[in-house]
């Protein structure tokens, strides 16, 4: 998959790269690099990158980067943020180098993963990275046992834009998921919608594999989508988007307060509480990358768990911003087979052994990567049985039934 | 110099579900979305691999149906010389035989030595476009090829074609000639969306028009949707009964050797 | 215009093909409706001996010419191109193979015969060609006529059972002689190619015997070989058998492995995850295996059986080894 190296110092390859790199404001920033290597020392899949973070910075520096954009390096980085949050000079190793090289390899159309670009072709046709049809985007509604209002077929003005995300849409392991956050909604009495058919990627993963032109399509478009809409704040399934909504989207004169639903949920919940029947479990918590080291929120979620009456809350041994990564965000999702190739074990199944170990039978989640790829590597490492991996909203609608 | 020209066809999105035509002979194509067909995205990978190795131009051609001009412009980003959109009478969703009967007219005013079709499409009911194109324009053929090399004068080409059980056969024709692409050597490439817009902005496709006449002679009675079951038929009884039952369906099918 | 129903007779290396029999099925049913004979051509470099197996037609013609030994359709197209124009059946059935679909659409531009590709199952009434297609991937049928005829049709594989073509009748043999010059031939054969010895490309293969977790060991998978290679299938898998290093990377389906279409898709011990079905669901025909009835595997495959795969499989192998014997 990986192409051997070339001996020119300078090809097409790098010169893409380069060119990006000073196109975007924070390329400067990579000067500023003092080669202290807590980065690779920190990367979770720094051991098997061919050039971890700090080498790759060096090599940068010294101008020879076609061998590195040949390397595996480029597409194993899964944009987890330990190595930018822990730079001591804020290097943009996440969100600027990697996809500038994964951009050029694009641009250049070198040795870019087919399952990759099987979910980029499907996001620029269909809206979403799995293929399926734009049209079955809210069919879940059809099963869920409370009101949900589409906006696409019934416009009318409401609190709250829930912004469902392709995973929990269309996943049926995800869709638990949305299902159960309709149930809390409507028994909350929030006024909330949902964009149905209109609804399109968010695309922050396609933004962090170098996908810029495309991340910026999605943007435009639903910029456009939100635009037609009048609600008071947009709520999100997904980390990832809530990233993209909150930090990326603004860029472009897209902005919107957003929430997290586990923040919404928190806002309310001296009126959820009450609701809360017993569930008499040991549950521990993974961080989406995404919620917390990337955008600091660590409490939200933790509260959520802990207003369960009966439940034993334990954490794991790395927690918050040291927490493991599931090794799907930045395309992770969509470089499963590429990242075993050279780690040889799924960063999934080393974090559902770290939940284990803390004794809960229960890991929580609140992320619909987390969710598949968790309860993936459960059966992956036979730990079926012992350890069930469900997201938060779920553990609070089975509290609120119980 | 080598020209390739590679004659794209648009078909039906089956992400969507079809939709039939409330006549019950036709696909309803308000609502459809149109895509490339895959094979002839091989094939227009394959014109790219040579256009790399032999400094050839590459043309694509595309009657005026579906959402041709994203197609053509996708092409543009990936690379080719040449777009050219074909208008023309021939209506919404022409057969293969007249289709083939557009693109020899325009053909004929265009240098061509090589061309690459995909060997076949979902909608083919009258045949496959490229060997229809072939005998019309009286070029040789060889359809199901998965690879192609152009020999120094440019004058021949050795193809691999497929045959049953992975065995392939290898054939030499003159050139010009008309390929039915099975497979390109390597995977049809991604084309980032800023290429692809910046063609938008940028590129141009040529337009032209065309006589449409004669069509393949067939009559669509009825088109309709398999009924599908919701989710499999169970087969019960002994491992004995479900063996049998499973060999039935499979002699049934023409699947047992 | 005769009202005989022509096949065409395809095979390799010396054997029939089972597409050859599946023809001659439905020309044993279409040849009586049109009121004809059903006529076998047989072509090739020394082919005479294949003519005692073709029972089912009521005449066999076949021509023999050192040029049309090899895989050369454009041979074959001249010769056939010359025979049908003195013959003039009202029908000629074609193979969808790599040999029939080189050869139906240049006869049909060049006899100027209408054609209908993509045939499922085929009828004369009242003296029009009738036809249901599968078209579309297999999302439409549609059912399409040649209006009185003549015609051709090319013909999908498993549109008849082989067994209905294979009988023991006595046909006329009559030797054609070829009144066209094959020296114009202007395709030229150099040679056939192996496939490289090696690992198998799944996504060329026409069955899968496809295994999950539910396999359990490595130990156990030539339970599952031994069926494979009863049916002439290749091995794939889901992502769990791969990861053991049970097969090798390419032999898994899915999301983040190969996307198949073969013509039967057989899933023992898989339970059907969203990310698997991605790369499967679009096979011709999908029997799943497993034991537990809630998979959702059952919600993809046209054939299911809820039962435990190290029972069923060897049942199964032998139950298709004793129809082969
Ligand atoms: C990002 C990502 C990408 C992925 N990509 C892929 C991919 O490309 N391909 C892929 O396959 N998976 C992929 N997966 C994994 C996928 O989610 C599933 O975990 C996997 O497909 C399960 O494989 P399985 O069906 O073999 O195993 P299981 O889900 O464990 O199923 C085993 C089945 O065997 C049955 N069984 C057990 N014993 C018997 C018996 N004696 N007889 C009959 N049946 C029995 C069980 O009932 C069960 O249904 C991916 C996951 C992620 C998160
Ligand atoms: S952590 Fe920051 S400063 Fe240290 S080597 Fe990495 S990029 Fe350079
Ligand atoms: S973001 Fe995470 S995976 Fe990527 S380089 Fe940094 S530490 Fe490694």
């Amino acid at each position: 998959m990986v192409q051997t190296a070339s001996r020119e110092a300078r090809g097409p390859l790098t010169q893409a790269f380069f060119d990006r790199i000073a196109a975007v404001a924070e390329g400067e920033k990579l000067k500023a690099c003092i080669q202290c290597g807590i980065c690779s020392g920190s990367c979770p899949l720094g051991f098997a990158m061919q050039y971890p973070p700090r080498r790759l910075i060096a090599s940068l520096r010294a101008g020879v980067m076609e061998q590195v954009l040949q390397s595996n390096t480029p597409w194993l980085c899964v944009a987890c943020y330990t190595c930018t949050a822990r730079c001591p000079s804020a290097v943009g190793i996440t969100d600027m180098l990697f996809p500038a090289m994964r951009e050029a390899l694009l641009m250049q159309g070198v040795g870019v993963p087919g399952e990759l670009q099987t979910a980029l072709e499907n996001t620029f046709r269909h809206g979403n990275p799995l293929g399926e049809p734009p049209s079955k985007r809210a069919d879940w509604i059809q099963e869920v046992d409370v009101p949900v209002t589409d906006l696409s077929a019934d416009p009318r003005e409401v609190d709250i834009l829930w912004l469902v995300e392709c995973y929990p849409a269309y996943h049926v392991r995800a869709k638990e998921t949305v299902k159960a956050l309709a149930r809390t909604l409507h028994a909350l009495g929030a006024d909330f919608g949902v964009l149905g058919q209109e609804e399109r990627c968010v695309g922050d993963s396609q933004r962090l594999v170098g996908e810029n032109g495309l991340f910026e399509m999605l943007v435009e478009e639903n910029g456009k989508t939100l635009d037609r809409f009048q609600f008071r704040q947009i709520i999100v399934t997904d980390p990832h988007a809530y990233n993209a909504l909150k930090n990326e989207y603004p860029k472009y004169g897209v902005n919107y307060p957003v929430q997290h639903y586990t923040q919404y949920l928190a806002s309310r919940l001296e009126e959820l509480r009450p609701m809360l029947g017993e569930l008499n479990h040991t549950i521990t918590f993974h961080d989406p990358c995404y919620l917390g080291r990337r955008n600091g929120e660590y409490e939200a979620p933790r509260q959520l768990i802990q207003a369960i009456p009966g439940v034993t809350f334990v954490e794991m041994e790395r927690n918050r911003e040291n927490g493991l990564c599931c090794g799907g965000g930045g395309g992770g999702m969509w470089l499963d087979s590429f990242a075993y190739e050279y780690a040889k074990e799924r960063l999934s199944e080393k974090r559902v052994r770290e939940a284990a170990r803390t004794g809960a039978d229960v890991m929580a989640v609140c992320c619909p990567n987390d969710l598949l790829r968790f309860e993936d590597a459960v059966k992956v490492v036979g730990l079926e049985g012992k350890l069930v991996v469900k997201d938060i909203i779920e553990l609070i609608d089975e509290a609120r039934k119980g | 110099m080598l020209d390739i020209v590679v004659p794209i066809k648009q078909v039906p999105d089956l992400v969507e579900e079809l939709e039939i035509d409330p006549s019950g002979t036709a696909l309803g194509l308000e609502r459809t979305r149109f895509v490339v067909n895959e094979l002839d995205d091989h094939a227009l990978e394959q014109a790219l691999l040579l256009k790399e190795k032999h400094q050839a131009q590459v043309s694509v051609i595309a009657l005026d149906v579906g959402d041709v001009e994203e197609t053509l412009f996708m092409a543009l980003a990936k690379g080719v010389d040449q777009a050219i959109k074909i208008s023309g009478d021939f209506g919404p969703a022409p057969d293969n035989h007249t289709t083939a009967r557009v693109l020899k007219d325009v053909l004929g005013g265009l240098s061509h030595n090589l061309i690459l079709t995909g060997v076949q499409a979902i909608d083919d009911l009258d045949g496959q476009l490229g060997i229809l194109l072939s005998s019309y324009l009286d070029l040789p053929y060889v359809g199901l090829v998965s690879g192609v090399q152009i020999d120094e004068g440019g004058s021949k080409a050795t193809v691999l074609k497929e045959l049953p059980g992975g065995v392939k056969a290898e054939l030499e024709l003159p050139l010009p000639a008309v390929l039915g692409i099975q497979a390109a050597e390597q995977p049809p490439r991604y084309v980032p969306v800023s290429r692809v817009r910046q063609a938008m902005r940028t590129a141009t496709i040529e337009e032209r028009s065309a006589a449409a006449e004669g069509n393949g002679h067939i009559r669509v009675r009825r088109i309709s949707k398999p009924q599908v079951g919701a989710g499999a038929e169970l087969l019960e009884g002994s491992s004995e009964d479900i063996a049998e039952q499973i060999v039935g369906i499979l002699a049934d099918r023409g699947i047992l050797r | 215009m005769s009202q005989d129903v022509f096949v065409l007779v395809e095979h390799l290396k010396g054997q029939l093909t089972d597409g050859t029999f599946e023809l001659l099925g439905i020309g044993r049913e279409v040849a009586p409706q049109a009121g004809g004979r059903l006529v076998a051509l047989l072509l090739g470099r020394d082919v005479r001996g294949l003519a005692e197996q073709l029972g089912a037609a009521d005449v066999v013609l076949y021509v023999e010419d050192e040029r049309l030994g090899d895989s050369v359709p454009e041979a074959y197209r001249r010769v056939l191109a010359g025979l049908l124009q003195e013959q003039s059946p009202k029908l000629t059935l074609l193979p969808t193979s790599s040999l029939g679909m080189d050869l139906a659409g240049a006869l049909s531009v060049e006899l100027n015969l209408p054609m209908i590709a993509f045939c499922k199952q085929l009828a004369v009434q009242d003296g029009s060609i009738v036809a249901t297609c599968e078209l579309y991937g297999g999302r439409a049928v549609v059912e399409a006529e040649i209006p009185e005829g003549p015609g051709l049709a090319l013909v999908l594989p498993g549109a008849c059972p082989a067994d209905k073509g294979r009988s023991e009748g006595a046909p006329a043999v009559e030797e054609v002689k070829p009144s066209v010059d094959l020296a114009e031939v202007r395709v030229r054969f150099k040679g056939l190619i192996e496939p490289p010895p090696g690992d198998v490309d799944i996504t060329r293969q026409e069955i899968l015997v496809s295994v999950g977790r539910g396999v359990q060991r490595e130990e156990n998978l030539p339970i599952v070989q031994e069926l494979a290679d009863a049916l002439g299938a290749a091995l794939s898998s889901s992502r769990p058998v791969v990861d053991q290093q049970w097969l090798p990377p390419t032999r898994q389906v899915g999301k983040s492995g190969m996307t198949v279409k073969p013509r039967l898709y057989l899933a023992v011990g898989i339970s059907g995850a969203p990310e698997h079905v991605e790369g499967m669901r679009d096979s011709d025909l999908i029997v799943a295996i497993n034991s537990d009835a809630r998979a959702p595997i059952f919600n993809v495959a046209h054939y299911g059986a809820v039962a435990d795969l190290f029972e069923v499989v060897p049942k199964l192998a032998e139950a298709v080894k004793n129809r082969g014997a």
